[in-house]
């Protein structure tokens, strides 16, 4: 039961259901206050990502209008965000380069050191979990501005690996925090036993752990992900070639090709292209992600 | 809770010689494991935060040369960068910075607060919908903060939706207060849903006994949520504010996106660093930050003070 407190927020609400205080529960949920809660949360959550959507899909001459749904709907938009002259499709390719490579490096070095932190038995365990939670903490501004002055200095400027190893500073305690417990939420009888079939720590690791600690390093990676695909101030520090920024940075960036100043309908289409794999990730992977958020309890 | 219960104490167990080299064995490997993740983050954080304080007291002054006329460049230490923060216009500016991030943190970790425990109350006893509600709160999580700003500032535009809903006209994305209060609706959508999920989690964790209990007693709705749900879901809560704090205190994306850097009355510290950094005054750039950053340290001390936000028990107390 322990082992799992953390892990099934549904789970545990569902077996209190039916352990006790249904009565009370039902009336409440079938009162209409019930369901103007719900609705309430919904349409506080998703209305102005409708928003977004439904203004993405609008023809451009009636952007300005604010009827509920796009009449005509068009794809002009969309195809503006991709013409040419905004560098947007080069911008998504850098995103999952930059966002992947970050992902796949900082499990590689999270899992490594989690491991440690959560089921090996060493002096000064307490100390280096706490200096990585702490250094979750410092401002990316804080960081940003020598990693500048050093990237001007050695010509990384414009470079991936100038937004991939900044992004790590906060990637990295992310990762490291949320895997140490999920390994720890493991039974220690499992080293134990590897260890009586004659295993070295090193083989119980990866024979016995790591196949285990798969869904766990999964919703990891996925929050890793998200984190670095959200990631601004690092990017729009270190690049100023078009070529070479993220989607983030450039959509917030495009520049009007129609009468008005800020080209809101291709910013919108490219938001929503942005979004999309974010989105598709959360309806997919919903309980993983909640389940990482409330273990990790970390942004 | 029970694992460690049912651990066998392997160290009584083994000859005193074996162990001893068995226990040297695993603190070597632990070492190897944790080495290179600590070498990274000394190299992403360590290195720049003393760079950052070096770089804080460097003053470089431009001057003329007087044998050959040139403009040089020459550096020295001096205490320069800070003074110049707390006098004059850049006093001012300074302080505006401050304050707005100050009034950020505040005003929208209330209103978070407030909403996301509203939002945990109701998810609390979703059973129908559950689902629905649970994608639905983790959509303006997900959706990038500059992205939103984005979306914020569409729908706050000068013919936007919110001007259409509320039948006003109110320049949102201009310099006043009225820029402030978008920054701080656009948070608000973007984090309250956070809180409220993280909250619930530690609702979900409170035995229906308790509220049993309490029903027993006679207690109404409104003193069971303010003497059981509240205090039994503090630990979490006091875990969600705080990580909200320091992130409402190193505030960028979002209002450099929604209304633009360098606006007074939404500029927050970072902003304000970065500022100077893109105009490569660095030294200034690096105080900006280091002030920042102890401003943050502090709030985050005070907080798990008095407090008592337990983060790192959080995930030892698992072993136990």
């Amino acid at each position: 039961m322990s082992r799992t407190a953390g892990t099934s927020v549904t789970e545990t609400g569902r077996s209190e259901a039916a352990a006790g205080g249904v009565g009370k529960r039902r009336r409440w949920r079938n009162s209409p206050l019930y369901y103007v809660g719900v609705a309430a949360i919904v349409v506080y959550c998703l209305a102005p990502f409708y928003w977004m959507v439904v203004s993405a899909l609008r023809r451009p001459s009636d952007q300005f209008s604010n009827s509920l749904l796009p009449a005509p709907p068009s794809l002009d938009n969309l195809k503006a965000a991709f013409s040419s002259g905004n560098g947007f499709g080069r911008a998504l390719l850098n995103s999952v380069i930059v966002a992947g490579t970050t992902t796949v490096l900082t499990l590689i070095l999270g899992i490594s050191a989690a491991y440690a932190l959560a089921r090996l038995d060493f002096r000064g365990k307490g100390l280096i979990l706490s200096i990585i939670i702490a250094m979750s903490m410092f401002p990316g501004i804080a960081v940003v501005v020598p990693l500048l002055q050093l990237f001007t200095d050695i010509e990384w400027i414009n470079s991936y690996q100038a937004m991939i190893v900044p992004s790590m500073s906060f990637a990295l305690p992310l990762a490291i925090w949320l895997l140490t417990a999920f390994f720890k939420q493991m039974p220690f009888e499992l080293e134990e036993a590897a260890k009586i079939d004659g295993c070295t720590p090193g083989q119980a690791f990866r024979k016995v752990i790591m196949p285990l600690a798969a869904p766990g390093v999964f919703t990891t990676a996925i929050l890793v992900f998200i984190a670095a695909w959200n990631e601004f101030i690092i990017a729009v520090s270190v690049v100023n070639k078009n070529e070479m920024k993220t989607a983030n940075v450039i959509v917030s960036q495009f520049t009007g090709q129609y009468r008005f100043d800020q080209p809101f309908g291709t910013q919108m289409s490219a938001g929503v292209v942005v979004t999309i794999p974010l989105v598709i990730a959360v309806l997919l992977f919903q309980r993983r992600i909640v389940e990482g958020l409330t273990a990790g309890g970390v942004k | 809770m029970s694992v460690t219960v049912e651990q066998p104490d392997t160290t009584k167990r083994r000859p005193p010689g074996r162990g001893r080299s068995r226990h040297e064995g695993v603190g070597r490997l632990a070492a190897y494991l944790v080495s290179p993740s600590l070498l990274v983050l000394g190299l992403v954080i360590g290195y720049p935060i003393v760079s950052a304080l070096r770089l804080s007291f460097v003053k470089s002054i431009e001057g003329i040369d007087p044998d050959t006329g040139l403009i040089t460049r020459t550096s020295a230490f001096s205490l320069e960068n800070y003074t110049n923060i707390f006098k004059g216009d850049t006093g001012a500016v300074f302080w505006n910075a401050f304050w707005n991030t100050t009034t950020f943190t505040v005003v929208t970790v209330v209103i978070e607060t407030t909403i996301g425990v509203c939002m945990a109350l109701i998810m609390n006893k979703a059973f129908r919908g559950r689902g629905l509600v649970r994608a639905s709160i983790l959509v303006p999580w997900a959706i990038p903060t500059a992205i939103s700003a984005l979306l914020w500032r569409w729908i706050f535009a000068a013919d936007g939706v919110a001007n259409d809903v509320l039948h006003a006209n109110v320049l949102w994305t201009t310099e006043g207060f009225q820029a402030w209060l978008a920054v701080v609706i656009a948070d608000t959508w973007k984090t309250a849903p956070f809180i409220g999920l993280l909250v619930l989690a530690g609702m979900q964790v409170i035995p229906a006994e308790v509220y049993e209990a309490a029903k027993v007693d006679g207690a109404s709705g409104w003193r069971t949520f303010w003497r059981i749900t509240l205090p039994l879901v503090k630990p979490a809560l006091v875990v969600a504010v705080l990580f909200r704090m320091l992130d409402v205190l190193r505030m960028f994306d979002l209002p450099f996106v929604l209304i633009g850097p360098h606006k007074a009355s939404v500029e927050t510290l970072s902003i304000l660093s970065w500022y100077e950094m893109n105009n490569l005054r660095f030294g200034p750039a690096a105080a900006y930050s280091t002030v920042l950053f102890i401003y943050v340290a502090v709030v985050a001390y005070v907080f798990v003070r008095v407090l008592g936000a337990d983060i790192v028990g959080r995930g030892i107390e698992r072993s136990r």
